[in-house]
């Protein structure tokens, strides 16, 4: 499962030097371009840039659905480059949550469906399912309800969960590409709350991609800057 | 995942284009209903023409003729023997001979001779015929009415439904416990001492031993019979000899009241022979040991004949339209498949976005191909349930059908059409591994999906 005995020594993500290039046509997109970072553990860390800027690119990287050009990327000291797709599969399903701009629910899926299908592909015993399944929306803030689908819930309703669905399997690595994209300022800072309270409480890094700077400074631990695919500035926060 | 996980998820799935997916199920029905529907006609022809010709109790036997009574039609097979007058004849020694083989059970002689019943002072002409008693198993005697001969050699007769309506035109069952007259030809030898004994040359003397050497005259006689029976067609249904017989003896009365047969014509040329049978009907004991028999007769230098050989190109034939049928069947089958290749495209298409999110909470490409593959899976299964009720409708259909068409021909209705158990298994599983085969494109299309394609566009 999720916490290694690993996770106190290494840092939860450490990238070296990484590049991803897309061929479009003639010419070669440069995603990412050769960024170097490390995240420690319970850390919380947005990344900010403009779009283009390879931000969405580096956390499908560090979410494994995606492989770099060239440099590394490990996580708690597991290199992924080394992981064959069956490995990475695993990776995702127990050692990372992930939340989407637009949520990503299954729409023909009741809330407890979607929150149960990480751990179906995890082999949950029956059982131990519908217990987590209820510990996860309550730990959302969503215990009724369970029966309906995403469509008959609010924006705030189906990101949280999708928050669920993603602590679903207890990952030690939550990424969240623009978890704020799709709902407005108060409901943003709603599920950004939630999910800083439970980062700290799970002690779970979270790895946050946005390009609102004003909700990352009040969220985060620390902002990184990417332009061009490069790494260009980096801020600690309190 | 486990199995019963990707079962389910596959049958919510499918559910969620019910009218797609419920299109192309039946369409795979279809398609195993024309498979199963040919498939068991094959099945129920071949078993009515098995039943027809093991029914007639010609499975189990073989026909042996002497060479010298008759020639061949296979030229070459008669240059390779001996001369056929070098051939042996089919006399008492012979009969004994055969009977003596393994797993013969009986050797009877064939025997036809022409007869009449005297009935309200008219005559009525009819072949007599000799049945040995297990003539009793044959399925002319299936719808007898009366009883079958006491023994072997009583003085009964069962007679033909026709023949009793000639002596009997408004009620022939009244025939049934009364005696009637047969009036026939008996054979009388003719001894050395007989005064119109022929004329012996020097050579053939020194070889006369006994009984009708010398020749034999026919002399009428007539004989008591009670009628004990009566049945609808000929046993053996007259594959034996050009002529009908109308007129059943017990085959040891026959034989004891010494008959003339035509046939004895052809031992009165042949000198210092005996007595000489025409054709023996050897019945063996098994089917399957027919040829063994068949063989040791024929070593014995006698002709034979059996259903066996017929039966040889039967089974050919059979196995052909079998084929046939199966091609048939298996092109709906074969549209079918590429319904399910469109389907299952048309999902992957449909549910890139959710293969991608599964795929990043967590699915292996693996669980994505086995999600497909269990998609056309339970396509196949229920589409190979629902093909084998329809497939016997169709074929309760025909049996109905072709039963309406007998019964109005005046024969018995028989299904013509047998799903055999094997068959429902065997569709059901091919049903299945079709619709797998069809689903390998549209699941490994779906397994190399690439998640941060699908789920970038929003």
């Amino acid at each position: 499962m999720s916490s290694l005995p690993a996770t106190k020594l290494a840092p939860a993500v450490r990238a070296e030097n990484v590049t991803r290039h897309y061929p479009m046509g003639e010419s070669l997109i440069r995603a990412v371009d050769g960024v170097s970072l490390t995240i420690e553990p319970g850390e919380f860390v947005a990344l900010l840039g403009q779009s283009g800027s390879g931000k969405s690119t580096l956390l499908n990287l560090l979410a494994g659905l995606d492989r770099p050009t060239s440099g590394s990327v490990s996580v708690h000291g597991r290199d992924l480059a080394t992981m064959s797709s069956e490995e990475l599969a695993r990776y995702r399903r127990n050692d990372v949550g992930m939340v989407f701009q637009s949520f990503h629910l299954i729409p023909s899926m009741t809330i407890t469906e979607n929150v149960e299908l990480p751990m179906r592909f995890a082999e949950v015993e029956r059982a131990e399912r519908a217990q987590r399944v209820r510990e996860s929306l309550e730990r959302v803030g969503l215990s009724k309800r369970m029966e309906h689908r995403p469509s008959q819930l609010s924006g705030g309703e189906q990101q949280r969960v999708s928050l669920a669905r993603a602590l679903a399997n207890r990952p030690s690595l939550l990424l969240a590409d623009e978890p704020t994209g799709n709902l407005d300022s108060r409901t943003g800072e709603d599920i950004l709350n939630l999910i800083r309270d439970i980062s700290l409480s799970l002690g779970m890094t979270v790895v946050m991609v946005t390009h609102e700077r004003v909700l990352a400074e009040r969220f985060a631990q620390r902002l990184i800057f990417l332009a061009d695919g490069k790494l260009v500035a980096e801020e600690v926060r309190a | 995942m486990k199995g019963y996980d990707l079962f389910e998820l596959a049958v919510r799935n499918l559910r969620q284009s019910k009218l797609r997916n419920g299109l192309t199920t039946i369409g795979i029905s279809v398609g195993v209903a024309s498979l199963v529907a040919m498939l068991s006609l094959g099945v129920g022809l071949q078993q009515l023409a098995t039943r027809r010709l093991a029914g007639s109790g010609m499975f189990d036997t073989v026909f042996v003729t002497s060479r010298q009574d008759f020639r061949g039609f296979d030229r070459e097979d008669d240059q390779k023997a001996p001369h056929p007058d070098k051939a042996p004849v089919l006399d008492e020694p012979a009969r004994v001979k055969m009977t003596q083989l393994a797993n013969v059970t009986e050797v009877q002689p064939e025997i036809r001779v022409m007869g009449e019943v005297m009935s309200g002072g008219e005559t009525h002409f009819g072949f007599v015929t000799g049945l040995p008693m297990s003539a009793r198993e044959n399925e002319a005697f299936d719808t007898l009415k009366g009883k079958f001969f006491s023994s072997d050699n009583a003085d009964e007769a069962i007679l033909l439904l026709d023949f009793a309506k000639e002596l009997n035109p408004k009620n022939p069952s009244e025939l049934i416990g009364q005696d009637i007259s047969l009036r026939y030809g008996e054979r009388q030898a003719l001894t050395q001492d007989s005064s119109d004994r022929p004329q012996l040359t020097g050579g053939e003397s020194n070889a006369i031993a006994a009984g009708d050497d010398f020749g034999f005259s026919v002399v009428r006689k007539q004989q008591k019979l009670r009628v004990i029976g009566l049945i609808d067609q000929e046993p053996y249904g007259g594959m034996r000899t050009v002529s009908r017989g109308r007129i059943f003896l017990p085959v040891a009365t026959t034989e004891r009241l010494n008959m003339a047969q035509f046939t004895d014509m052809r031992s009165s040329l042949r000198g210092a022979s005996g007595k000489t049978y025409m054709t023996l009907t050897v019945r063996v004991k098994d089917p399957a040991k027919v040829q063994g028999v068949q063989d040791a007769i024929s070593q014995m230098g006698f002709r034979t004949f059996s259903v066996l050989d017929a039966t040889k190109s039967l089974r050919r034939f059979f196995t052909v339209l079998d084929l046939f049928l199966g091609i048939f069947g298996s092109l709906a089958l074969a549209v079918a498949t590429l319904a399910i290749i469109n389907t299952l495209v048309m999902a992957v298409l449909e549910r890139r976005r959710e293969i991608g999110v599964m795929k990043a909470i967590g699915a292996s490409d693996g669980d994505v191909k086995k999600l497909f593959f269990t998609e056309a899976g339970a396509m196949g299964f229920f589409g190979g349930m629902l093909g084998i009720a329809l497939g016997f409708a169709i074929g309760k259909a025909i049996n109905i059908g072709t039963g309406i068409y007998l019964v109005r021909h005046q024969l018995p209705a028989e299904p013509v059409w047998i799903m055999p158990v094997w068959l429902i298994g065997a569709a059901i599983g091919f049903s299945i591994v079709v619709s797998l085969l069809a689903g390998l494109y549209p699941a490994s299309r779906a397994a190399k999906l690439d998640p941060v394609q699908t789920l970038k566009y929003e």
